[in-house]
């Protein structure tokens, strides 16, 4: 397989903090990576190296080139949505479709349109008469159009209702992504991704703390409802965290042996959200 | 050469108000007062019984010797002219604020990162603004005027006319052709002229994190008055006054049309010939107009004005602060 993306050594120091701490990753081409992290764990500040829109420290390499000097060409195989509502104000539907069809070399307008007639976009709308979930329709679809090898979204969905939510992911799957695409994608809301990714990334104070796929998370860790009577010897494995419902505990193992689990409890698959607060317990402690 | 197109379409479609709007409500709006005080003069005069004009003017122009048919051609010109002037100084005053905000306004919005997210260089970007304001914005205004002040010279006539008046051949001693001329010749000198200020106001633009306005007029003032203060212009046996007109106003005032007169010798001496009957459209004219292409302070402008813009281009790629 060929990487999109190998970063190594990834460093990044705002005045006083540290964004970025000597990262180093590697995303296959045809994967959907979730980026997730805490606010201010160092996602957005990972997502613009990639974009080469800041500098940094170290080695990345994005589809073979280098996002600091090879930013133009780079961005004709890289498409990018930042948290909406970044398209400009002024700007109209139809203008927007005509500037990316003329400046950008793999826009396929027919598709584009395709994409807009399914909404209630009209041509001379502007992005300021719109909502933000419209916002996000027009400029989905102006990505989707563009025959790009990397996606990025960074908390592309932010502010939405369910409607459009779910709208968005599920064009993204049905309509653009397919095995020569990759796509990386941050966001708060874990549950609505959850089942689409298939890979994970979690960031935590600049570092990577778990980067696997999703059937290796599967294999990993292990959530087990356990009677109170157990909970003790639960305990003593060394559990990740623990919660109590209805009088039992749930514990999440993280590499514990599955038949010592199974005789202890019923396990589940943990899912992604429970796995992250586990992960990031203390982070705003 | 295609991208380049329409990034300079894109600004057109965001400033459309500013280019287009602003010259031609100033146009409109110049000839409605016109018109109006027209209709006012009309007014009073018939109801005093004055006639204006009249067959006082047919004779004066039947007797008026060469000079003085001159002397009424200059005045049709300059009823020609004063439109044209008023919409070069809106235009001004647009390209000012065009080019204070041209690198600013996307990163506080933030939309900054979709013109990002596409395959277009930062040259190209910086380059397609400085386009905006040097040319885009004087051809539009040119047009505009030219056609407003054919207008306000064709009001004139028929006005006259309704007093008898020929009004034609009135009209033949004004010299429209001349102006267009000199209007549409004055714009590649113009967008000379103005580089080092766009450039200055797109270098605070790209650079500012907050109210490049307060910056871009703040640096170049509190330098002249320290320069003024403490008269450092006497280190090299320049006056304050050097300062003040070669650097606070080549910075932030060439880019209104016209602001390139006050440094030409040989404007002001056709200006001094105004008094023997000459025409004002020759403060104007290219021939005196062009001379400004032998002096110094134009080229130092354009070379400082390049690498302000280089300097722009510089900080439209490093600013990370959206």
């Amino acid at each position: 397989m060929n990487a999109v993306v190998t970063a190594s050594g990834l460093n990044k120091r705002y005045k006083n903090t540290v964004a970025l701490d000597h990262v180093n990753f590697r995303i296959e081409s045809g994967r959907i990576v979730g980026l997730i992290g805490p606010n201010g764990a160092g996602k957005t500040t990972a997502l613009k190296a990639i974009l080469g829109l800041t500098d940094f420290q170290g080695e990345l390499n994005v589809l073979g080139l280098d996002p600091r000097t090879q930013r133009d060409q780079l961005m004709e195989q890289v498409c990018f949505i930042a948290d909406v509502a970044v398209l400009p104000r002024w700007i109209r539907v139809r203008e927007a479709v005509d500037f990316v069809a003329n400046v950008h070399p793999r826009f396929n307008r027919a598709k584009c349109q395709a994409f807009l007639a399914r909404t209630k976009l009209t041509p001379d709308m502007r992005v300021k008469q719109m909502s933000k979930g419209m916002i996000v329709q027009l400029h989905l679809a102006l990505v989707m159009a563009i025959d790009a090898r990397l996606l990025v979204l960074d908390e592309p969905t932010l502010g939405l209702d369910i409607l459009y939510r779910k709208q968005f992911y599920q064009s993204l799957l049905e309509d653009y992504f397919d095995e020569n695409k990759t796509i990386i994608v941050t966001t708060h809301q874990v549950e609505e991704i959850e089942h689409i990714l298939t890979d994970l990334m979690f960031i935590r104070d600049g570092k990577i703390v778990l980067d696997a796929d999703m059937d290796a998370v599967g294999e990993r860790f292990a959530e087990v409802m356990v009677s109170a009577d157990k909970a003790a010897t639960a305990r003593s494995m060394k559990p990740l965290d623990e919660r109590q419902v209805f009088g039992k505990s749930i514990f999440l193992f993280d590499g514990a042996d599955r038949a010592t689990l199974e005789s202890m409890g019923e396990v589940r698959r943990p899912t992604v959200s429970d796995l992250f607060v586990a992960t990031m317990k203390g982070t705003y402690a | 050469m295609k991208t380049f197109y329409w990034l300079v379409k894109r600004e057109f479609w965001e400033h459309r108000g500013g280019f287009l709007w602003a010259p031609v409500i100033t146009g409109a709006v110049f000839l409605v007062l016109n018109i109006m005080a027209i209709i006012t003069a009309e007014v009073l005069g018939a109801r005093h019984g004055i006639e204006i004009g009249g067959s006082n003017w047919q004779m004066m122009v039947a007797k008026a010797n060469e000079g003085d048919l001159a002397q009424i051609g200059a005045g049709l010109d300059i009823v020609m002219m004063s439109s044209m002037g008023l919409i070069g100084i809106v235009m001004g005053i647009v390209v000012l604020f065009y080019c204070l905000g041209s690198l600013y306004d996307d990163r506080r919005d933030r939309s900054i990162l979709f013109w990002k997210s596409l395959p277009i260089s930062n040259t190209n970007t910086v380059l397609s603004k400085v386009v905006s304001a040097t040319i885009l914005a004087p051809v539009i205004a040119v047009v505009i005027a030219v056609v407003s002040g054919l207008i306000q010279l064709v009001i004139f006539a028929l006005v006259l006319s309704l007093h008898h008046v020929n009004a034609w051949e009135l009209l033949g001693l004004a010299h429209p052709f001349r102006a267009v001329a000199t209007l549409v010749t004055s714009i590649p000198l113009y967008a000379l002229w103005a580089v080092p200020s766009v450039g200055w106001l797109m270098f605070c633009s790209a650079w500012a994190r907050t109210k490049p306005f307060l910056w871009a007029v703040a640096v170049p003032a509190v330098l002249g008055l320290l320069v003024s203060w403490f008269g450092i212009m006497g280190l090299f046996n320049l006056p304050t006054v050097w300062f003040w007109k070669n650097i606070v106003q080549r910075a932030l005032l060439s880019v209104f049309p016209g602001s390139n007169i006050v440094y030409s010798d040989s404007a002001l001496e056709a200006t001094a010939d105004l008094g023997d009957a000459h025409n004002p459209l020759s403060v104007l004219s290219p021939m005196h107009t062009y001379t400004l292409l032998a002096s110094p302070n134009l080229w130092l402008g354009v070379l400082a004005g390049a690498a302000l813009i280089a300097g722009a281009i510089w900080y439209r790629r490093v600013r990370d602060d959206s």
